[in-house]
């Protein structure tokens, strides 16, 4: 049974197509990088299979049920520019809602919570601001704070929604760090990316979008300069770059 | 009590219950919606007039409760369908409103509901219309309206405090979570229309606003918790009452109205002088600093 499966998936925002007829069997225990140009439908993707967006067709199932029923089985890291970073809260508090999920509606969290959203601030290395003011965290803090929010959680399969952008470089070396360890616990985690310079050294599998799924596989498969033309139409530079660097090697 | 007691007493619930509410509109965003509901509230209690021939608490409740969720649904409908959010605010309410004045001007006019007192209120008669249980006068019966929502309030609050602060700081995720953010989006829109409809009476459509956002904003700026948040906006609207009639009855002015000034004198200590983010407060450690290093 796969952890993510879309059977012709397709989106619409108002009449117009935003993902058309998708189908994916994610494999289990795999690091997977998302990647297309702006606006190609990644963030959708994610937010379609949570629920969060309605789909116009297609069928999607986790571990091979709903999405409703396996919500525990999932952890999620929207964009960090999704929130209001002024709302009057610490960064214990954001980690704990993580809890919320198993916790249960209109249940308060017990200690065991706390503990566990400590040890998650912990282990992305903000422990000693457990208890400021979000607003005055950086960027990469504010990433930091939601990827110990996912991990308490205590998913099966991470969905994180361009944890790399804009962060500082300790803060992207955090990130791969645990995603290394969540891979090797055996969760399945899909990352949506939009550096291609770096997706060939930090994902297993990738996953091409633009609108359409161009190629799904493996990355040494996947990542080759005729897919990323299919995928950005030839546009980019980092494309030459690579083309050089392939000629290099033959 | 006197009736001075009871005039403040009223004021200093209409503080509350707005700032507690107004804390979770003002943190969403939606300061436009408390705007909207408390025009089309007019609506809501003017059918209810109309529908049951009774100017009664519990209609008005009904009534009230009834248009303020019709106008959040209205809202949200249009904002699916591709409306920007406050053009759809600005089409619902202004509508909702006219069909309430125009109700108002062809059936009201031999009713004790005109159009000034709803909108500006006058908390000076609230202790003439009074409640009796048991043949017992218990005061004003704006009073135990008030008394009543606000603990509806703190109770919803209380109970779903986990469940508010997280639709409020991450809808999304929240929704991911399971949580069900559309029916907490109506819950509070249904305490926002009750708590407009209790503060009616005494502070009316426009100036009930005033107690609704102000009073939060200026907590915002003093705390970064929302639980402190929640007890400052309350404390804020509180004092503006109290403080607004006493500066009523020193000027001879209108009460309603120097109530919702004093908030707007609350926001703007709160803004030059909070201890983290005051202008002035700033400015000053700004100038210590300087002062230390040249020293």
């Amino acid at each position: 049974m796969f952890p993510v499966e879309l059977d012709n998936v397709t989106v619409a925002y108002h009449k117009k197509p935003v993902l058309q007829d998708i189908s994916l069997q994610v494999p289990e225990g795999k690091l997977i990088g998302i990647i297309g140009p702006n606006g190609a439908g990644k963030s959708t993707l994610i937010k379609t299979i949570l629920g969060l967006v309605p789909r116009a067709s297609g069928d999607i199932s986790i571990y091979g049920k709903d999405y409703k029923d396996q919500r525990t089985r999932i952890g999620y890291v929207p964009q960090r520019g999704s929130v209001d970073w002024d709302f009057p809260t610490s960064p214990l508090d954001v980690v704990l809602m993580g809890r919320y999920g198993r916790i249960g509606l209109l249940k308060r969290p017990k200690k065991a919570d706390v503990e566990m959203a400590k040890a998650a601030l912990t282990k992305v290395g903000m422990h000693d601001y457990a208890k400021r003011q979000i607003s005055q965290l950086s960027g990469g803090q504010q990433q930091r704070v939601f990827l110990a929010r996912a991990l308490c959680q205590n998913a099966d399969i991470y969905f994180m929604d361009e944890p790399f952008a804009g962060v500082d470089a300790a803060t992207e070396r955090a990130i791969m760090t645990l995603l290394a360890e969540l891979k090797e616990k055996g969760k399945t985690v899909l990352v949506v990316h939009h550096d291609l310079q770096t997706a060939e050294d930090y994902f297993d599998w990738i996953l091409l979008l633009h609108l359409r799924k161009i190629a799904f596989g493996p990355t040494e498969n996947v990542f080759t300069i005729e897919n990323l033309q299919k995928t950005y139409g030839g546009r980019l530079t980092f494309l030459k770059d690579k083309v050089l660097a392939e000629g290099h090697k033959e | 009590m006197s009736f001075e007691a009871w005039i403040i007493a009223t004021g200093v619930l209409v503080g509350v219950s707005c700032g507690l509410i107004g804390t979770f509109l003002v943190l969403r965003s939606m300061a436009m919606l408390a705007d909207a509901i408390s025009h089309t509230v007019l609506l809501g209690i003017v059918g209810a007039f109309l529908v049951t021939g009774s100017l009664d608490g519990i209609y008005m409740f009904i009534g009230a409760a009834a248009t303020g969720l019709l106008t959040a649904f209205l809202v949200q409908l249009l904002h699916s369908k591709g409306v920007q959010s406050d053009a759809a605010i600005g089409v619902v309410f202004t509508s909702l409103f006219a069909i309430g004045v125009i109700l108002l001007s062809v059936y009201g006019a031999n009713v004790h509901l005109d159009i000034e007192h709803s909108l500006m209120g006058e908390i000076a008669f609230v202790p003439w219309n009074t409640v009796t249980v048991f043949g017992v006068d218990i005061g004003p019966k704006a009073f135990w309206m008030l008394a009543s929502v606000l603990v509806l309030n703190v109770v919803l609050i209380s109970v779903c405090y986990k469940e508010f602060k997280i639709a409020s700081f991450d809808p999304q995720m929240a929704l991911a979570l399971g949580i069900p953010v559309l029916l907490i989006h109506y819950v509070q829109m249904g305490m926002l229309s009750l708590t407009t409809v209790a503060s009616f009476d005494s502070v009316g459509a426009v100036l009930v606003v005033a107690m609704l956002i102000v009073p939060p904003a200026a907590a915002h700026l003093l705390t970064d918790r929302l639980l402190y948040m929640l007890i400052l906006s309350a404390l804020i609207g509180g004092l503006s009452a109290v403080m607004g009639y006493f500066f009523a009855t020193w000027l001879n002015v209108s009460i309603s109205g120097a109530m919702a000034a004093m908030t707007g004198v609350c926001y703007a200590s709160a803004f030059l002088f909070s201890p983290a983010n005051g202008v002035i407060t700033k400015k000053l450690r700004t100038l210590n600093m300087q002062k230390e290093r040249a020293g």
